[in-house]
C-alpha cells in the first residue's frame, strides 16, 4: 500500500555516513557541490552514441568512496535497485534505432544499442555522483553550502525545513495506514472512501503542527529570517580537488582515452 | 526581584468557537517559586499557559510578568523572559542540528557568535547532552528531544520556565533524569502536568484548574490530601500517597490475602 | 509523468533548469516580501505532507490501478502560488536526490512541468475563478477537477515536446503525443477527486483554513505576465545557444572552436586560450579514430544529425580501452583504500 518501507537511499543512513570523518568529508562542501555538478554536467553533455568516452570517469566515484572510506556493496547495491528504472526507459532506443554502427568481429552492434548503453552508463554515473555528494556532505550542510553560493534563501531554508519534517510526517503517516489496514479485512488497497478522511485528517494535523512551530520560533524570538551557523573555509587541500578534477574533466571530454589505450594496446599486440 | 514574579489578574478566554476556556482565573507567582498547574484534560491548563507569553490574548482581565503588563508592543522582551518548553519536542526541533537549535534563540537575540557558542555549550551540558551537538533531532530518543528541547529554551536565559506535560511519554529512568534535572533550577517555574508525583517532588505549591475556573491555590501537599477536591476536579492522589501497592493497606487498614500470605514494608512475605 | 535524465538533451536541460532557476529567484522573492513569517514552517511541514502523501496510493474502482494525491494544487490552494511553488520544487529536489526519480538534469524540467503550471496557470486562472471568494463544495469540485486535468494536460505535453527536441529517445512525436495525453487525462481526473475531495474534508471540519488562505495571498495578474514572457524568453534564448553548440555536427563544440580560431578577423579577449584549445584540436583531429574536424567538401556532403561511420577498427580499441581504463580506475581506487587503510 505505501512505498514508505523503502526509501531508495535510506535518507536517515546517508546522514550517518555524512558525520564519519575522512580527508574527504573534511573538504570544503562547496568544493565538493561544484565539483560533483562539474562532473554530472560533462558527463551529461555527451552526445547520445558517446560510451568508450565515459569510462574514464568512474574515476571520480571510485576515489570518493576510498577516500571518504564510504561503503561500496551498500552503495552498488543502492545505485543497481533503481536501475531497472533507467533501462525501462531507455528501452525504446534499441528498439527503434535499428542502423548498424560497430561491428565487432561478426557480431554486429546497432546504434540503438550503444546509446542504450549510454543512457544506462550516464546514469550510473550521475546517480552515484549525487549519491556521494550527499553521503559525504550529508544533506543540511549541501544546503548551506548552496545558501552560500547564492542560491536564494528561502528556497533553502524551505529545504532544510522540509527535510526535517519529511521524516515525522512518514511516521505519522505510516502509523496511520497502519491502522487503518489492521481494521480493514479486504485484500488490495485502501479505498477512496477511507483515504479521504485519513489525508484530510493527516493534513489538518500538519497545518495544527505548523501553527505550534511557529509559535515555538515566536517564543525563540523570530523574526522572520533564519540564522545558520556554519564555518567553511577554502583551503589548500579544496583547492587542488576543485581544479585536479576539473581539469580531468575536461581532458576527459576531449580526448577519448579508452580508444586510445584500446589502439595502442591492439597496435601492440597485433 | 520584580521582574521574576508572574501575575495574573480575572483572565477570561474564549475559544473562536465561542467555547468558555478560562473563566476568571486570578494568581500571584513570585520570584524562585516552583508551581503545579493539575487539572483534568481540557481543564485550561494549555490555554492558561499560552497566555503567558502573549501567544493568546485575553478576552478580559490582564496578564503582568514582572514589571511589565503585557501588551503587544513588549512581546519581545516578555518571550526572552518566559521560556515555554512545549509538550511535543518535534514542533520545538526544527533546526538541522541540535546545535543549530539551541542557537536559534541567543541568533534571535542577535548575540555575537562566539557567545552563542558559549550559550549552546553551556545549555547543553546543563541537560546532560553536550556530545549531541551535532546531530539531527530526528535521531535522537524521546528523552534527549526533551532535553535538547529544554535546552532551546535555557540559552536565552530566561527568569521564568514554563513548562506543557514535560514528563509525558519518558520511559521512567528519564523521567528520573528530568526529574533531577529540573530541581537544580533556580528558575521560577510553572509546570502543567498530568504527573502529580512529579509535582509533589518539584513544586511546593499547586494550583488546580476546572473547566476554566481556578478551584484551589497552595501547598502542594496540603491539596492532594484533600480527596473532595481531588475527585470534584477530576483527578486522584499522586500515586505514592495512595496505599500499598501489594496489600493496599491504607494507614491502619489491612485488607485479607489470599493463601494467608502478609505484607510488612511494602514487601509480600510468608 | 517525471522526465528522466535519460532522455533529455544538455541543451533541453540546461533550457529548463534556466527557467525553473528563474521562478525560484522569482518565487523566493515574493514569499520574502510577503513577511508572513507563518509561512516559513508551514511550508515546510506541508511539503512533507505532499511527500508522505504521494507514497500513499488507493485503488480507483473498476479499472485496479491505483492513484494518488497529486501535490501542486493542495499546495497552491493552501500557500498561494509562490509559496506552493517553491515547495513542490523542494519535494522534486528531495524526491530526485534521494529517490533518483528522475534525475538532476531533469530535475529542472520537472520542476517546471510539475510545479509551474499547477502553481501559476491552474490554480490563479481556472481554480480561483470557479471557486472565487465562496467556496461551496461543488465549485470546489469543479474547479480542482478542471484544473487538475488541465494543469496535467499541458505538463505532460511539455514533456513530450522537451523529449522531443532532446532528439535522444526514438519514439515518434505523434506515437508520444496519443500515449501521453490521454493516460494524464485520466491521471488529471483521479488527481482533481483526490484534491477536491480532501480540500472538501478540510474546508468542512475547519472553513477558516480556506479564507485565511485565500486572504494571504496576492497574485498581482500583470506581473505575472511579465514574468511568464521573460522567462519564455530565457528558455528560447538558452535552448537555441546551448543547442547551436550541439546542433548538427556531433563534436559541435570543437568544430565551433577550431572555426574561431581559424578566422582571423575575430577579436578575442581571450585569444591566448582559444588558440590553445585550437591547437589541441587540431592535433587530435588528425588521429584515426577521431572523426573530421576540417571542413572538407567531403564532410560537407555527409553533414547529418546522425553520428558518422565510424570504422570498425576503432569500435574495438574503444572496447578493449574502456576495460582497459575501468580496470586501472579500480586499481587506484583499491590503492588508496589500502593506503587509508594502513594510516587510519
Amino acid at each position: 500500500m505505501t512505498k514508505i518501507g523503502n526509501h531508495f537511499f535510506d535518507i536517515g543512513y546517508m546522514d550517518t555516513l555524512a558525520s564519519g570523518d575522512s580527508p574527504l568529508h573534511r573538504l570544503d562542501p562547496r568544493v565538493k557541490l561544484i565539483t560533483t555538478l562539474a562532473f554530472i554536467v560533462t558527463v551529461v553533455s555527451f552526445d547520445k552514441y558517446a560510451l568508450s568516452e565515459l569510462i574514464p570517469f568512474f574515476i571520480f566515484p571510485i576515489f570518493q568512496i576510498s577516500l571518504g572510506g564510504l561503503p561500496t556493496g551498500y552503495l552498488l547495491r543502492k545505485v543497481l535497485m533503481i536501475s531497472p528504472f533507467a533501462a525501462l526507459i531507455a528501452i525504446f532506443n534499441p528498439l527503434m534505432d535499428r542502423e548498424i554502427l560497430l561491428q565487432i568481429g561478426s557480431i554486429s552492434v546497432s546504434g540503438g544499442w550503444v546509446s542504450f548503453f549510454s543512457i544506462l552508463t550516464r546514469f550510473l554515473l550521475t546517480v552515484t555522483a549525487a549519491l556521494l555528494l550527499i553521503a559525504a556532505t550529508g544533506f543540511n550542510t549541501v544546503c548551506t553550502a548552496l545558501a552560500r553560493l547564492g542560491v536564494p534563501r528561502p528556497f533553502v531554508v524551505q529545504l532544510m525545513f522540509l527535510y526535517r519534517y519529511i521524516f515525522v510526517l512518514t511516521d505519522e503517516a505510516s502509523r496511520m495506514v497502519r491502522a487503518i489496514s489492521l481494521r480493514s479485512f479486504h485484500s488490495g488497497g485502501m479505498s477512496f472512501k477511507t483515504f479521504v478522511p485519513m489525508m484530510g485528517h493527516l493534513l489538518l494535523r500538519t497545518l495544527d503542527r505548523a501553527q505550534r512551530i511557529h509559535l515555538a520560533m515566536l517564543c525563540r524570538g523570530f523574526d522572520g529570517r533564519i540564522c545558520i551557523v556554519r564555518s567553511m573555509k577554502i583551503g589548500y587541500n579544496e583547492v587542488v580537488f576543485a581544479i585536479g578534477w576539473s581539469v580531468l574533466f575536461v581532458i576527459l571530454r576531449c580526448y577519448n582515452i579508452p580508444k586510445m589505450l584500446g589502439a595502442l594496446v591492439i597496435g601492440f599486440f597485433g | 526581584m520584580s521582574h521574576h514574579i508572574v501575575e495574573v489578574e480575572d483572565l477570561h478566554y474564549n475559544y473562536p468557537g465561542g467555547t468558555v476556556g478560562l473563566n476568571g482565573v486570578s494568581f500571584r507567582i513570585t520570584h524562585g517559586e516552583s508551581v503545579a498547574l493539575v487539572g483534568a484534560n481540557g481543564a485550561g491548563k494549555s490555554t492558561l499557559l499560552l497566555h503567558l507569553n502573549g501567544y493568546l490574548v485575553a478576552t478580559r482581565g490582564q496578564v503582568r510578568i514582572g514589571d511589565y503588563p503585557l501588551t503587544r508592543k513588549n512581546l519581545k522582551i516578555v518571550r526572552r523572559s518566559v521560556g515555554m518548553v512545549f509538550q511535543d519536542p518535534d514542533d520545538q526541533l526544527f533546526m538541522p542540528t541540535v546545535f543549530d537549535d539551541v542557537a536559534f534563540g541567543p541568533l534571535n537575540l542577535g548575540l555575537a557568535e562566539a557567545e552563542v557558542e558559549l550559550n549552546v555549550m553551556q545549555a547543553l551540558e546543563t541537560v546532560g547532552v553536550p556530545h549531541l551537538r551535532e546531530r539531527p533531532p530526528y535521531k535522537l530518543s524521546g528523552g534527549e528531544k526533551r532535553s535538547v528541547a529544554i535546552a532551546t529554551v535555557l540559552a536565552m536565559s530566561p527568569d521564568i520556565l514554563v513548562m506543557d506535560e514535560p514528563s509525558s511519554s519518558l520511559d521512567p529512568k528519564s523521567r528520573r533524569r528530568l526529574i533531577g534535572l529540573l530541581k537544580t533550577f533556580h528558575h521560577t517555574k510553572i509546570i502543567a502536568t498530568h504527573d502529580l508525583d512529579m509535582a509533589l517532588d518539584l513544586c511546593e505549591r499547586t494550583i488546580v484548574l476546572h473547566r476554566g475556573k481556578l478551584t484551589a491555590d497552595g501547598p502542594t501537599l496540603e491539596l492532594f490530601q484533600d480527596e473532595d477536591l481531588l475527585a470534584r476536579s477530576g483527578l486522584e492522589k499522586p500515586l505514592k500517597m495512595q496505599g500499598c501497592p501489594i496489600c493496599g493497606k491504607k494507614g491502619e487498614e489491612q485488607t485479607p490475602l489470599p493463601d494467608s500470605k502478609t505484607c510488612s514494608g511494602n514487601r509480600l512475605t510468608g | 509523468m517525471h522526465m528522466a535524465d535519460a532522455l533529455i538533451s544538455p541543451a533541453v536541460g540546461g533550457a529548463m533548469w534556466a527557467v525553473t532557476a528563474g521562478l525560484i529567484g522569482y518565487s523566493s522573492n515574493k514569499v520574502k516580501k510577503e513577511l508572513d513569517d507563518r509561512k516559513v514552517p508551514l511550508m515546510g511541514v506541508l511539503g512533507a505532507f505532499i511527500f508522505a502523501a504521494q507514497m500513499i496510493n488507493f485503488t480507483i474502482p473498476a479499472t485496479g490501478s491505483s492513484g494518488h494525491l497529486g501535490g501542486g494544487m493542495i499546495l497552491a490552494i493552501l500557500l498561494g502560488p509562490h509559496a506552493a511553488f517553491l515547495t513542490m520544487a523542494s519535494v522534486l529536489t528531495i524526491q530526485a536526490l534521494f529517490f533518483a526519480d528522475g534525475g538532476l538534469l531533469a530535475l529542472g524540467c520537472n520542476i517546471f512541468n510539475l510545479g509551474f503550471f499547477p502553481c501559476f496557470v491552474a490554480y490563479p486562472f481556472i481554480y480561483k475563478k470557479i471557486v472565487g471568494d465562496e467556496p461551496t463544495q461543488g465549485r470546489i469540485m469543479i474547479g480542482a477537477l478542471i484544473a487538475a486535468i488541465v494543469g496535467l494536460q499541458i505538463g505532460a505535453f511539455c514533456v513530450v515536446l522537451q523529449t522531443f527536441f532532446s532528439g535522444i529517445s526514438e519514439l515518434p512525436f505523434g506515437t508520444f503525443v496519443l500515449l501521453m495525453q490521454p493516460i494524464h487525462f485520466g491521471i488529471g481526473l483521479v488527481e482533481g477527486f483526490a484534491t477536491a475531495a480532501v480540500v472538501i474534508f478540510v474546508w468542512r471540519a475547519r472553513p477558516e483554513i480556506l479564507s485565511s488562505a485565500a486572504m494571504s495571498m496576492t497574485i498581482g495578474g500583470l506581473s505575472i505576465r511579465r514574468v511568464l514572457i521573460g522567462l519564455l524568453a530565457t528558455a528560447i534564448f538558452t535552448g537555441v545557444a546551448l543547442s547551436w553548440f550541439a546542433s548538427t555536427h556531433p563534436d559541435g563544440l570543437e568544430w565551433s572552436m577550431f572555426k574561431t580560431a581559424g578566422t582571423e578577423e575575430l577579436e578575442q579577449p581571450e585569444h591566448g586560450v582559444h588558440a590553445s584549445l585550437a591547437h589541441i584540436q587540431e592535433k587530435t583531429a588528425f588521429l584515426p579514430d577521431y572523426s573530421f574536424k576540417t571542413k572538407t567538401p567531403e564532410h560537407e556532403a555527409e553533414e547529418q544529425p546522425s553520428w558518422p561511420a565510424v570504422d570498425p577498427g576503432t569500435s574495438l580499441s574503444g572496447l578493449v580501452g574502456s576495460a582497459l581504463t575501468l580496470f586501472v580506475a579500480l586499481l587506484i581506487g583499491l590503492a588508496l583504500r589500502r593506503r587509508r587503510g594502513t594510516k587510519a
